[in-house]
């Protein structure tokens, strides 16, 4: 493969990858205002195209259209980059996440995944540590909250990314020992080596996926995600009854709107996680009698069910359950989640130890 | 060719975040040079060949320790550094002294012709995470456990000495 069909691949592939994963985000803010408005009896957006459904396309150009001010008495450089920080951040760990297994395009085979590539003799491989950049990522997007708290200059701006900093560092720990399990069973450290790693069933029907030999490793991992992305039951760092918006609340216009997005784009990455791990990502029931197109883009469609059934979990969560109090939290991360995930790592590297 | 741009572009990022770090005044801006200089030291380990390592400085110094270190600078409101007589002669005697000391070193590394010794990389995949961790876990194994011994005196004092009186 030449330098050039590289370049002109991985920016189409760019492109798409976060064209779709924008238009994703913006819708969904539609699901989520429509799903907890029917879990409230209300109904949600209308009015706006038919079931809402211009909506966000309207928040988008409100958010573009308002005056965009910066309050006085703000540390400035640090006010305008923290939002862009979160954002990048959060947009970077998209492009290590595999999307499928490959496609062949004018007879040209890539990957799908951004990070992908084809090596001459035709085998495809992505990044060796692409779990672990994604958990760097993720880390070095703390700084986005932190330092909008701080250069506001407002006592709930900093109270919220106060919360929220040391919410995410706690929670992080958690996390990360959650996933070590899927390590010790998969022996590598490579998104799609993890995947293909659970191809095939057990006992004839039953997937292979990780969800079953690490299903405490499974609910240590959603519990610690949603603390990630300081969603309810865990988003105290913008409780609205003490915090008017926590660390966002001096932000307006498209900055606020980069917090936004930087959220949402939070919960896709961790729920593509989730089901790359632990749900045998893009691995499910194939038909031959589709035509070869469909049956290259079928994989695709079962990774989004599965990274959608995440993003309704998370919106249904949110309608339903209150907050926790803020010590609550914090005993709950480091003396619950935390001796459980390593009991988990022990009991896990055990029984590796012993079928070796 | 890449390799050495890349490896000029992130060392001189490197070395501005460090005197950056020095040249400021609000902790705030120090401590995120301190973060500019981890993310380019990683950078450069990845250029290397040693992915891990440069994963786990992401991870470990540029996440974890220094948004601690913001953490505190925020919770404490440090403000500005004072400038004070001390601070002055340690300008004037510092800056020509550090200028000297690296003087030294340069010209030794330039005209010891090879007699401080190399390193010989055995294989071209020695950063690869297994590689690492059967260095870690079988080669240098007592060395390693004893640090985490020694961190974990470290983690006790602290728990020592932030425990409430009653």
């Amino acid at each position: 493969m030449d330098t050039k069909t590289f370049i002109i691949v991985a920016v189409i592939k760019i492109a798409l990858v976060v064209f779709i994963m924008l238009t994703g985000v913006a819708y969904t803010t539609w699901l989520e205002r429509k799903l907890v408005g029917r879990i409230q009896n209300r109904w949600g957006p209308t009015r706006v195209g038919p079931f809402g459904l211009l909506q966000p396309l309207a928040d988008g150009i409100k958010f573009i259209l308002k005056e965009d001010m910066i309050p006085d008495n703000v540390h400035k450089g640090l006010f305008i980059l923290s939002p862009m920080l979160a954002l990048t951040m959060s947009l970077i760990s998209i492009a290590v996440i595999p999307f499928g297994e490959t496609i062949t395009v004018a007879g040209y085979t890539t990957a799908l995944q951004i990070s992908g590539v084809t090596h001459a003799d035709g085998l495809i491989s992505d990044i060796n540590i692409g779990l672990l950049i994604i958990l760097g990522v993720t880390s070095v997007g703390v700084y986005g909250v932190a330092l909008a708290g701080w250069s506001s200059n407002s006592k709930y701006s900093l109270l919220g990314s106060l919360r929220a900093s040391a919410q995410m560092i706690s929670y992080e720990l958690a996390l990360g020992l959650s996933l070590v399990g899927i390590l010790l069973l998969s022996g590598t450290l490579s998104l799609r080596g993890i995947v293909e790693s659970q191809s095939g069933t057990w006992i004839g029907f039953v997937p292979r996926w990780y969800i079953f030999p690490q299903i405490i490793g499974f609910f240590i991992y959603l519990l610690a995600a949603f603390a990630e992305t300081n969603r309810i039951p865990f988003d105290l760092p913008e409780a609205e009854t003490e915090l008017v918006a926590g660390y966002h609340t001096e932000y307006s216009s498209m900055k606020f709107a980069m917090f936004f997005m930087a959220e949402y784009v939070n919960m896709f990455t961790v729920a593509c996680l989730a089901s790359l791990l632990f749900f045998g990502g893009w691995h499910g029931p194939t038909f031959s009698f589709l035509p070869p197109i469909a049956q290259a883009l079928l994989p695709v469609l079962w990774f989004a069910l599965k990274v959608f059934f995440f993003i309704f979990l998370y919106i249904w969560i949110r309608g339903t359950l209150p907050r926790f109090r803020y010590d609550q939290l914090m005993a709950f991360g480091w003396k619950f989640l935390l001796p459980l995930a390593i009991a988990n790592i022990i009991v896990t590297s055990l029984i590796v130890a012993w079928g070796a | 060719m890449v390799h050495q741009v890349l490896f000029i572009v992130f060392g001189l990022i490197c070395v501005a975040g460090a005197v950056n770090l020095l040249v400021q005044r609000h902790p705030i801006n120090s401590a995120l040079s301190l973060v500019v200089v981890m993310a380019s030291l990683a950078l450069i380990y990845l250029l290397l060949g040693a992915e891990f390592v440069a994963a786990i400085q992401v991870i470990v110094y540029a996440g974890a320790i220094m948004v601690l270190f913001v953490f505190v600078i925020m919770l404490l409101n440090a403000g500005s550094e004072e400038r004070t007589r001390g601070s002055r002669i340690a300008l004037f005697v510092g800056v020509p002294g550090v200028a000297a000391l690296a003087g030294i070193v340069a010209w030794l590394l330039v005209h010891s012709g090879g007699q401080l010794g190399g390193v010989t990389i055995s294989s071209s995949n020695f950063g690869e995470t297994h590689n690492v961790a059967r260095l870690l876990f079988r080669d240098f194994l007592l060395p390693f456990e004893v640090t985490s011994v020694l961190i974990l005196i470290a983690i006790m004092g602290a728990v020592v000495l932030g425990r409430r009186e009653n």
